[in-house]
């Protein structure tokens, strides 16, 4: 079924709130993953506004599909979205990196309804995901299991244990997401520590590879409406090509922007360029 | 040929005799896989998961009667243990066994940040611990887990004395809250409970009284223990005897106890004295300004040598005889 225009220019709106949302909350710790979170925008915007089977008001609802951001370092951007979608209010991301608050760097599933997993240290998400997927197949319920990974994060050999796991136990309800952004901290992945060529590491592995551009909505829709059912025996992967840094041009594939400061001038300037001024 | 023989013919051990030279082969203390069985039919939450080592640890019991409800994820014990956490946060009580230094050692940051921090239900089983697979040698030791685990917050780190005990120590595990690290040996400990014990964490068992010593022991080390004890008082001197199987949280007072109704204190564990039961034991005397005379025993800050595990026993004197002399040695 082709996505309709509204429907995409409601995800490219929720897609820039995420950015503005993650420019004005980062202003409160002084630093953050900007770029990070930049990369995979369109992907959280699809996810929670038009792909996962949730419900605010039931945060702990078993039936619920389970999304595990193995990225950690990219939760400011999906806080925003919990609050918009009516998981807590708003206001209580103004406490954001605050002693005793609940909002880290890294998301917090004891303290915040809409966390299905506290992440941070990269490599452990997918097998929190296939130990979700395999409650699902045990318990006999339909929901599926995301888990979006970095393509640096692809270093980490767990990840592959867990690849090496899913496929085996045939968990066609496990769907993992690589933002491959390209870039880590200390440089481009193809640099440091290749993972290309991620497609075939992934079916070799057993899985289903799709290949998709990452800003690119209307293909991200179509990708993700044309997964298996959840009762299917491969996992599936989705590597989506995203720019690090995409949407603010000193960002862009910058490799000084993993950890940045937008303050005064810079600020407004930033906010200016993405398309809207500061909510208050 | 019962599990136990299977479990230990497949390990390869096969020197039968336990820590004190008893010929243990009528033993059946692996019940670790046949306990979680009985329990699971009628709790729903059990799942238990092993990374290839099912014939070891006797995982395969659980298989054999439960197979859509055991996992084995191969040799991959990091994801073995990140898988049981998500399994956790989806209402399970998953229990993830392999060697102790496999789990404790190699998963330390699975256990503390997927399992323990976020408060989930996870049973770490470390078995095979201590020195007790003999030759395989350092890498197949754990002399470390004690101390490594009970610096991780929220996490409860208990050792299972014998075959009853574990049993005991699984049904406690069931209703209690956050992560648990459960530190079994190779299946070869003598009786020391003869029915299943009430457990209550937090609280030692006082197996012996006497007012001249308390060797608080742990695991393995409690059965050499109490004969250290009969040797002890075949010398006249009277010893108490501490099974502190909850070592995170320590029962801070049985050792307060001992220091002030007893004359010494001797800690024993089959592991490093650096950082396991002696040292937490030790912290609890000083700041409390007791002044007990105390020593710790166990394995003396070394990489444990090969050899068949009751030699290993014997050569780092942690058998009866050992443990007695160690005792007369220092305090008399």
């Amino acid at each position: 079924m082709p996505s309709s225009e509204r429907q995409l220019r409601q995800l490219a709106d929720r897609a820039k709130f995420v950015r503005t949302e993650t420019v004005r909350l980062t202003r409160i710790a002084g630093a953050g993953h900007y770029s990070a979170v930049f990369s995979c925008a369109e992907l959280f915007a699809v996810l929670y506004y038009s792909q996962l089977r949730v419900d605010p008001a039931r945060p702990d609802w078993p039936e619920r599909d389970r999304f595990v951001l193995s990225k950690g370092h990219a939760a400011i951007g999906l806080y925003p979205l919990l609050a918009d979608l009516g998981y807590f209010d708003p206001s209580e991301l103004d406490s954001y990196t605050r002693l005793g608050s609940p909002f880290g760097d890294h998301p917090d599933m004891k303290r915040i309804p809409g966390v299905d997993f506290s992440s941070g240290s990269l490599g452990h998400g997918l097998s929190v995901s296939a130990g979700m997927a395999m409650a699902a197949r045990m318990s006999g319920s339909d929901y599926r299991t995301y888990c979006l990974l970095g393509d640096g994060e692809l270093a980490e050999g767990q990840i592959w244990e867990a690849a090496m796991s899913a496929s085996h136990f045939g968990l066609g309800n496990l769907v993992a997401i690589v933002d491959a952004n390209q870039l880590g901290i200390d440089g481009f992945v193809r640099d440091v520590m290749a993972a290309e060529p991620i497609e075939q590491r992934f079916a070799a592995f057993g899985w289903q590879p799709h290949r998709v551009d990452g800003h690119d909505l209307g293909a991200l829709l179509d990708v993700f409406a044309a997964l298996p059912e959840p009762g299917g025996r491969q996992p599936q992967v989705v590597i989506a090509d995203t720019v690090k840094g995409k949407g603010v041009a000193r960002m862009e594939l910058s490799p000084d922007w993993h950890v940045g400061n937008l303050a005064g001038a810079d600020y407004d300037d930033v906010l200016a360029e993405l398309g809207t001024e500061e909510r208050v | 040929m019962s599990a136990q023989d299977q479990s230990e013919i497949f390990n390869g051990l096969k020197d039968t005799r336990s820590a004190d030279g008893t010929d243990t082969r009528a033993i059946p203390a692996f019940v670790f896989g046949e306990e979680l069985a009985d329990l699971a039919e009628n709790d729903p939450r059990i799942v238990v998961l092993t990374a290839d080592l099912g014939r070891s640890n006797r995982a395969l019991d659980f298989a054999a009667r439960h197979p859509e409800r055991f996992v084995n994820v191969g040799i991959a014990e990091k994801n073995m243990i990140t898988m049981a956490a998500g399994m956790a946060s989806c209402g399970y009580v998953p229990f993830a066994a392999t060697f102790g230094s496999f789990a404790a050692l190699l998963c330390a940051e699975q256990i503390r940040t997927d399992c323990a921090y976020p408060g989930l239900p996870v049973r770490v089983v470390g078995h095979h611990s201590g020195m007790s697979m003999g030759f395989y040698g350092t890498s197949h030791h754990s002399l470390e887990d004690l101390g490594m685990m009970r610096t991780i917050a929220d996490l409860t780190v208990v050792c299972a004395t014998d075959a009853n005990h574990l049993r005991a120590l699984l049904r406690l595990s069931l209703d209690h809250p956050g992560a648990m690290y459960l530190r079994l040996g190779r299946g070869r400990d003598p009786e020391v409970y003869d029915t299943l014990p009430d457990l209550v964490l937090g609280r030692a068992t006082t197996l012996r009284e006497g007012a001249d010593l308390t060797i608080i022991a742990t695991g393995s080390e409690v059965h050499p223990a109490m004969e250290a004890a009969e040797l002890l008082a075949a010398q006249g001197i009277a010893a108490r005897v501490v099974d502190m199987w909850t070592v995170s949280p320590l029962d801070r007072e049985a050792v307060l106890d001992a220091a002030s109704s007893t004359g010494a204190i001797l800690t024993v564990e089959e592991g490093n004295v650096t950082g396991g039961l002696g040292s937490a034991v030790a912290e609890v005397l000083f700041e409390s300004g007791a002044r007990t005379p105390f020593r710790r025993h166990g394995v003396p800050d070394e990489h444990v040598p090969v050899g068949p595990p009751a030699a290993l026993y014997a050569h780092y004197r942690l058998d009866a005889p050992g443990i007695a002399g160690v005792a007369q040695e220092h305090f008399y």
